[in-house]
């Protein structure tokens, strides 16, 4: 029975330190997201000029833009997604490793923006991906889009704040 | 600049006359089966040597082809339209004088529908490869595919 209880303590104390460690890993990959870009139109200038010097993100530490989705955190889908584009980005982010995130940038990646309804778009990056962030525009600016890169944040930082919330 | 008039009634003479200018007196208009030896003496004799671009349009009794040529040492842009009839639309390729005009038909044969006759590769650019229809045709009517829902 004792061996037991401390059989008990000892995994108590493992959890609590198993928990506060993933903490610390979440506070440090929060400040330093490598995003994969996939700038497909018009949102991609936005998304250019927000790595740039007036609206930097690289004070965050968010300006690595990798190329290859083996090396990156963060998806930033910004532009209109195509029927032929579709499976591509899928495909992309499969190859993407754990923990992956995803940012929906601009009307077109929200909801298909002003084309909608024309042939050939998906409506919408979430019919295809799990979103975490929907940073709204046409094109949003660059702050809206580093608003987003902080609301990712704190949304790494205690996962609780993404629970919907039951109306009271 | 370019005086088009002139230039149409030096060309006349190998085209027994069939060439006219267009409306506002800045295109000269062909008939379909004369546009490849008109493109050809334009590239090699008159020193158009660049294909600007190649685009059509519908109008709905006929479709329109538009050909761009630049000449790069005279600094001048020369416009070549050519109709062609609704229900058979199809044009000769100008691929073998220039390479360039490759993508740009098989655009317009996606989004348009226009085929060209001796294209190696005439196949769907813009568009998934299993897409119904041409776009941009003003009888084309919009389906409602939802590949991912």
């Amino acid at each position: 029975m004792e061996i037991e209880k401390y059989k008990l303590e000892n995994l108590v104390k493992n959890n609590f330190a198993i928990t506060s460690l993933e903490k610390i890993f979440d506070f440090c990959r929060s400040n330093s997201l490598w995003p994969m870009s996939f700038g497909l139109a018009c949102c991609a200038i936005e998304m250019m000029s927000s790595g740039n010097a007036r609206y930097d993100i690289s004070r965050f530490g968010y300006e690595a833009f990798r190329a290859s989705p083996r090396q990156a955190d963060v998806m930033i889908v910004a532009g209109t997604v195509t029927d032929k584009m579709a499976p591509l980005i899928k495909t992309l982010y499969e190859q993407m490793p754990e923990p992956k995130y995803v940012i929906a940038m601009g009307s077109c990646a929200i909801t298909g923006g002003p084309f909608a309804d024309s042939y050939n778009v998906v409506n919408g990056v979430d019919k295809i991906l799990p979103v975490d962030v929907y940073v709204q525009g046409c094109p949003p600016r660059p702050e809206a889009l580093i608003n987003g890169f902080l609301e990712l944040r704190k949304m790494m930082r205690n996962p609780k704040i993404a629970k919907v919330k039951k109306d009271a | 600049m370019l005086d088009i008039l002139a230039l149409i009634d030096e060309l006349n003479t190998k085209f027994n006359g069939s060439l006219k200018a267009s409306d506002d007196g800045k295109a000269i208009i062909a008939e379909k089966g004369e546009i490849k030896p008109l493109l050809s003496i334009l590239k090699e004799e008159q020193g158009f040597n660049m294909l600007v671009d190649i685009t059509s349009v519908d109008y709905e009794k006929n479709f329109t082809v538009v050909y761009h040529l630049m000449s790069q040492s005279n600094a001048e842009l020369i416009r070549i339209k050519t109709d062609l009839p609704p229900e058979n639309p199809e044009i000769e390729s100008v691929t073998g004088l220039w390479k360039s005009a490759d993508v740009m038909e098989r655009e317009i044969f996606d989004l348009m529908g226009i085929v060209f006759k001796g294209h190696e590769n005439l196949k769907r650019i813009l568009c998934p490869d299993d897409f119904e229809g041409h776009p941009l045709q003003k009888s084309f009517k919009l389906k409602i595919q939802n590949r991912f829902e």
